[in-house]
């Protein structure tokens, strides 16, 4: 079943067409990787589809529903949770705080019931201390879940990130650039991560991401992006090989 | 109860005290507006005559008993908190900020033309209704709901619109909704305060709701930290009491004002208490009191 699939999307920004009725179909509980040069239109697309932008053709589905016209809070209630390329925490609010403002907002508690303290606010607070005690665990953040998360070091800003995506029960994790600026340990620790969020979560995650070898090593589908246009996708030892892709961006002998 | 309480604090002080309790109203509802969801409004003291006007003209001209009129006119100023949040609050940035100031000017030219209002004269004879009492029980229970809704998930969401607005929007947050609310809320308590001035001080007039009492109450807010209750206590309690304490240069006041200003956004840019945590106080302490202790061996 496709969870997300993209039927002929194309975004202009004035006369510029950063995305060129591009097709992708994202399979359930896989990960899908998408890469491409700078400028191909990758973080175009994430924010197409959590609706930060709005397509300017084609359409959108997610687990066949069309999302199209929906605004970003819409799309993050369906079960599409995400991460930022440049980091947007909340960062004066807690480790803590950040998770629990992303926690399952279909089923939130008003701000009266919030004053009044109604049985309403005191079950969705209890569900969502486990909740996110859980995933700060998870992401080995719970000892610093009352510091300020601009207090974090970079790498554990990432994981908070991921933290705070996952908040929701996501059904779809789109990740932008998560390895940016790490280590090469903590790109292992990362791709372990990912894995064990896939299979623990039931999760599906596309990602974005330069690092050739996290993509080929843990991603099942890639697809290649420039200047807009899908130029290719397969496996990865299909896309590794293909000769517009080494000359587009991999480099090296075609 | 009122009796008593004027017969213990003389009259000067008592006043002092009073309007200090209408301010911080008033200022906890810019706070959420300001401090907590970051939407700079600089027009608050409109939403004040909104309700200072409408409250009075009720219980003078229609006779309307006190309490509802109080109401009344906090209402008032929220539906207009209501008609200026939705168009301005949907775009990003500072257009808040100067359609409060131009909602501001408004309202107090229009009641400068007002016939009902005395227009540039000003309503005289209000009844004084407004008491220490009154003012005390209000503020608390502004008080106590605004902490309560401050520490809900739902007020650490409101944090988040001020933090990052596209990230809390990614989180599921209804930003726009969110912030319509925060804006009527605040502008409700704007106008409650309005009303309680109007029958505390007997005698209103449009000079006493222009830009540089918006500006007063903004103030407070930044003074205090944006965003932090306690700070907008301390906030509207520095900056009530100060006008007072300096009486001998009242003409220079506004300068005051913008040099206060600009310090603050030098030194301490989140205001006084902006972003002092119980958690990081204790940690100091104990991390203090820790080091004694073990130096003590040695």
């Amino acid at each position: 079943m496709l969870v997300l699939n993209l039927k002929h999307i194309s975004q202009e920004f004035g006369g510029l067409r950063a995305l060129d009725s591009v097709d992708l179909g994202v399979e359930q509980n896989t990960i899908f990787g998408v890469i491409g040069p700078n400028g191909a239109g990758k973080t175009t697309l994430f924010n197409l589809i959590t609706g930060i932008y709005q397509a300017t053709e084609g359409e959108l589905f997610f687990n066949d529903q069309k999302i199209n016209g929906l605004s970003s809070y819409q799309v993050a209630r369906l079960g599409i949770g995400r991460t930022f390329q440049n980091i947007r925490l909340f960062k004066r609010l807690s480790v803590e705080d950040n998770v629990r403002v992303a926690f399952d907002w279909t089923q939130a508690a008003g701000m009266l019931s919030s004053v009044l303290g109604l049985p309403r606010y005191r079950r969705e607070k209890k569900a969502a201390r486990e909740t996110i005690a859980e995933l700060l665990e998870l992401l080995g953040l719970y000892e610093r879940r009352m510091e300020y998360a601009d207090s974090l070091s970079y790498g554990e800003q990432r994981r908070l990130e991921i933290a705070r995506a996952l908040a929701a029960r996501p059904a779809l994790l789109l990740l932008d650039e998560p390895a940016a600026g790490m280590n090469s340990t903590e790109k292992a620790e990362l791709m372990e991560l990912i894995l064990r969020m896939r299979s623990g979560m039931k999760l599906t995650i596309l990602l974005v991401e330069h690092d050739m070898q996290l993509v080929m090593n843990i991603c099942e589908r890639i697809a290649v992006l420039d200047y807009g246009r899908k130029i290719a996708e397969g496996t990865p030892q299909e896309v590794k090989n293909d000769p517009q892709v080494v000359r587009s961006y991999l480099g090296g002998e075609p | 109860m009122d009796q008593l309480i004027s017969q213990i604090i003389e009259p000067y002080y008592l006043r002092i005290i009073i309007l200090f309790g209408i301010n911080l109203i008033m200022v906890l509802g810019l706070n959420l507006i300001t401090g907590v969801t970051g939407q700079l409004s600089m027009g608050h003291a409109g939403f004040m005559s909104l309700g200072a006007y409408t409250s009075a003209i009720l219980t003078m001209h229609l006779g309307v008993p006190f309490y509802l009129a109080l109401l009344g006119g906090a209402l008032m100023a929220a539906l207009f908190g209501l008609i200026i949040g939705v168009p301005a609050l949907r775009l990003e940035g500072d257009y808040l900020a100067i359609v409060t100031i131009g909602f501001g000017e408004i309202v107090r030219v229009f009641f400068l033309n007002f016939e009902p209002g005395g227009k540039a004269v000003g309503l005289a004879g209000i009844p004084k209704e407004t008491g220490f009492t009154l003012v005390a029980v209000i503020a608390i229970v502004v008080i106590v709901c605004m902490a309560r809704l401050l520490n809900s998930r739902m007020g650490k969401a409101l944090y988040a619109l001020r933090e990052n607005e596209i990230a809390a929007a990614a989180c599921g947050v209804n930003t726009t909704r969110l912030k319509v609310m925060t804006f009527m809320l605040g502008t409700f308590l704007g106008g409650l305060g309005g009303g309680l001035y109007a029958h505390y001080r007997y005698y209103i007039s449009p000079v006493d709701f222009d830009f540089s009492r918006s500006i007063e109450l903004v103030n407070m807010v930044v003074l205090g930290g944006l965003g932090s209750i306690p700070g907008a206590i301390l906030g509207t309690a520095i900056l009530t009491a100060l006008p007072e304490a300096l009486r001998v240069v009242a003409d220079y006041r506004m300068l005051f004002y913008g040099a206060l200003l600009v310090l603050m956004m030098v030194f301490r840019p989140n205001g006084l208490l902006g972003d002092i945590r119980l958690y990081d106080l204790k940690k100091r302490w104990s991390k203090r009191w820790g080091k004694k202790k073990e130096a003590k061996p040695c």
